[in-house]
């Protein structure tokens, strides 16, 4: 088996993470805070190389909500990366955005979602929008590929006009589904 | 001369002067309280709209000063919080040993045991070493403090910006009388945003 087979990024002829990062900058966002997944590698990448934007890689989720409070406290707008799995590691936190009424966009791209091959990511891919939702958070999905920046727009826009926590869910079928070669 | 400090019944370092001490001629110094006992310090020692006390959010305040001193590098800032707070978000310690913030401090007021919720021991009564975790996950500055001399050269130290800073403060775990900070925390957060940016905070 390859490692490729094993990871789960994106086609590198589709150009939704570009779009992504263009949003990003065109809505000023300063920090990214991020735990890593295969889908958001390309965006993590253009995120890294542009001096204008603080990449802060966490040692669990919720540490990014905490820090996008912290930002917007300071007068920077910031984003958090993250896979469907670390949604649950963020639940109680979630309630600093509500509390305070923070502006806090969330970019998740879905596992146990469409295809999985892992038992350990459906219960939580499964529950991502229900227990987000459950948190006081908007969320939207983009199942199809040229969904998706419309989707990121619209979130980060719900989120930083409205001031509250906003996700937009990438669905495993618009990243590709590992197989595992079955 | 600096001032004393008081000490409790333990003889250990009483908390409130602490604080009081941390605090003195704070200048623009914007201050993070972890809920708990450590807002209630800082609102006692006096209430302002550069602090921003949590009354919730456990594990997530020093990582609320890594935002805000990220977005706000010409400013110091400064974590207040407790033993209890930061073991639930210890790992931040290394995320933010890795950003290096020159301008945040995280000092832990170590009372041993969990104030809000009938004293429940911590970990830091059986030797956990916060002080320690903090080096070895990178800061070059992380201090234990018994002592009143320490604490007035650590409040030098937070205005020096050379960080990150850490510092454990072992206190006595007696309770102090309460003294709540506005609950509303929408206006915390909007007040804050207000003192640093101005008018335009409501703009944005």
């Amino acid at each position: 088996m390859q490692r490729e087979q094993l990871e789960m990024a994106p086609d590198a002829a589709t150009d939704w993470p570009d779009r992504i990062y263009a949003l990003l900058k065109e809505h000023g966002i300063r920090q990214v805070a991020l735990v890593p997944d295969a889908g958001h590698a390309r965006l993590i990448r253009r995120c890294e190389a542009d001096n204008d934007i603080r990449v802060v890689p966490l040692t669990t989720e919720e540490e990014g909500i905490a820090q996008l409070f912290g930002a917007w406290l300071g007068g920077q707008k910031g984003v958090l990366l993250m896979q469907s799995s670390g949604v649950g590691n963020c639940i109680n936190m979630l309630s600093v955005a509500i509390a305070h009424r923070t502006p806090l966009p969330m970019i998740v791209t879905m596992r146990g979602d469409f295809g999985e091959f892992n038992p350990f990511q459906v219960p939580m891919g499964n529950a991502t929008q229900t227990v987000l939702e459950a948190m006081g958070t908007l969320v939207k999905r983009a199942d199809r590929p040229e969904d998706v920046a419309d989707t990121v727009n619209a979130t980060l826009r719900l989120a930083f006009n409205t001031y509250r926590p906003t996700a937009t869910l990438i669905g495993q079928r618009v990243i590709g589904a590992k197989t595992f070669g079955k | 001369m600096a001032e004393a400090i008081e000490t409790g019944a333990s003889g250990k370092l009483n908390r409130r002067a602490v604080v009081r001490a941390l605090l003195k001629d704070r200048a623009g110094l914007l201050v993070i309280g972890g809920l708990g006992a450590p807002a209630w310090d800082i609102t006692a020692v006096g209430d302002c709209p550069e602090n921003l006390p949590l009354w919730g959010g456990m594990g997530g305040a020093a990582m609320m000063g890594l935002g805000l001193a990220l977005a706000q590098p010409e400013r110091k800032v400064l974590v207040i919080t407790g033993d209890g707070e930061m073991l639930m978000g210890v790992g931040s310690l290394a995320t933010i040993a890795v950003q290096r913030p020159r301008n945040l401090s995280v000092v832990v007021l170590d009372n041993e045991h969990y104030g809000e919720t009938g004293m429940q021991e911590t970990h830091t009564r059986h030797g956990v070493d916060l002080a320690g975790m903090a080096k070895a996950a990178g800061f070059a500055d992380a201090r234990l403090i018994r002592e009143a001399a320490e604490v007035h050269a650590l409040r030098e130290a937070i205005h020096a910006g050379n960080g990150p800073l850490f510092a454990q403060i072992k206190v006595d775990e007696k309770n102090e009388p309460l003294v709540l900070p506005p609950r509303e925390a929408s206006i915390l957060q909007a007040r804050m945003r207000e003192a640093i940016l101005g008018p335009e905070a409501h703009l944005q």
